[in-house]
């Protein structure tokens, strides 16, 4: 099948096979941080944004991308580098499997929400699984970057 | 592995539906989270996203959520947080993450029965209909007494705005995994309707009057709890699970005394 994507502002021409999922069809147009974890939906590793709304990818069928924008890391380049500065400021860089996913997770919560307090950080980001699990560091650089105390 | 070997985009319910009936392995698409996990062989899997399925609205006495309305919508809707002390938004907002959120759907909860939704606990809670293409209305607890998923589509679920108060609560083993057991109360004029799910199975509902509570609410709770079935999973024991049951029940009702 021969769909129409607009990824991070750019249209593209893709070929899918019928019940192909976004994730497989990202990465062999070479985005190769839409990653995959768990195979579950409980990770959040393959994490865009469709619309500005974090969707999984693994889980989001690549026919249910067509009319929406679809924006991966690459796609938000000046948000990446203020967040991976501040990420890397407080000592939270781990190995950077998770990174992606967090990181537009990250960018699309400033986004929604407002002043947040640290009990609705903390769910906004339940599903973005850490394998390194050093979230306490994750945490402050998140909050330094959201502007909150 | 699940496959699809053909993908329809339904340009009308009605183009669903003869797609649907044509062939037993034809299916509907809803967010696909769950489905995914399984290992189904789809010839057909016909996809409703096209045909604005995707609403809450505010009737004259009911709120009415299309099917394809994700859990996210549901969580974050005004709407539905308003109304019956938010029960219906915070029975979806533990699940698994926002991500996940974004992409499953209600219809494809409702319509499957899941035995483990915690959506569907807090809408049998309340006065909720859904309306099948095929089937008509029909109350929430009518739909899920039927063993089948019937082979039509869910166009609309119905919930009857009556002012009832409402509370929902769930065990964990950990924040955002599946309900263990699950329970949503409602309290309208005296009376309470206790939902409880993830029993393991499907979601029953119980009435108690409030004047059977006075005085001997743990007897009374420990009635309904004995007419209800739990089950064994490896998430926990049915012994388990019917103490925690009255557990919730009681803090529920206590919430809206």
């Amino acid at each position: 099948m021969e769909i129409k994507l607009k990824i991070n502002g750019i249209n593209k021409e893709v070929t899918i096979k019928d019940g192909e999922y976004l994730q497989s069809a990202l990465k062999r147009l070479g985005f190769l941080n839409v990653r995959k974890g768990c195979e579950t939906g409980s990770c959040g590793l393959c994490t865009v944004l469709l619309n500005g709304k974090p969707t999984l990818s693994c889980s989001t069928l690549a026919v249910r991308g067509i009319g929406k924008e679809i924006t991966t890391l690459e796609g938000e380049s000046v948000e990446v580098a203020k967040f991976a500065e501040v990420l890397t400021d407080e000592g939270a860089d781990q190995c950077g499997y998770c990174s992606p996913g967090f990181t537009l997770t990250v960018i699309a919560m400033k986004r929604e929400l407002e002043s947040p307090t640290i009990d609705e950080i903390k769910h906004y980001l339940t599903g973005n699984l850490c394998r390194c699990t050093g979230y306490m560091g994750q945490l402050r650089a998140v909050k330094k970057y959201m502007e909150v105390k | 592995m699940f496959t699809i070997k053909q993908h329809l985009m339904a340009q009308s319910i009605e183009e669903g539906y003869e797609t649907l009936v044509k062939n037993r392995n034809n299916m509907i698409l809803g967010g696909t989270g769950f489905l995914r996990l399984g290992n189904k062989n789809i010839n057909i899997g016909i996809d409703l996203s096209n045909l604005e399925l995707d609403y809450i609205r505010e009737g004259e006495d009911n709120i009415e959520i299309g099917p394809m309305t994700t859990f996210r919508s549901i969580e974050t809707n005004k709407l539905l947080k308003e109304n019956f002390d938010g029960v219906v938004a915070k029975s979806v907002e533990e699940i698994v993450g926002i991500q996940l959120r974004s992409v499953i759907t209600a219809g494809a909860t409702v319509a499957s029965k899941y035995g483990f939704s915690d959506f569907i606990t807090a809408l049998l809670s309340l006065d909720t209909h859904i309306e099948l293409y095929k089937g008509g209305i029909l109350s929430l607890e009518e739909y899920l007494s039927e063993e089948k998923v019937p082979k039509d589509i869910l166009v609309k679920i119905i919930i009857k705005k009556d002012g009832k108060r409402a509370a929902f609560k769930a065990m964990r083993n950990s924040k955002s995994d599946y309900a263990i057991l699950n329970c949503a109360v409602s309290c309208l004029d005296g009376e309470y309707r206790v939902a409880v799910g993830a029993r393991p199975g499907r979601a029953v509902v119980k009435i108690i009057n409030n004047d059977e509570l006075i005085n001997n609410i743990d007897k009374k709770i420990e009635e309904v709890v004995d007419e209800m079935k739990f089950g064994t999973n490896m998430r926990a024991s049915g012994k388990y699970r019917e103490m925690i049951a009255k557990v919730l029940i009681r803090r529920s009702i206590e919430e809206l005394k």
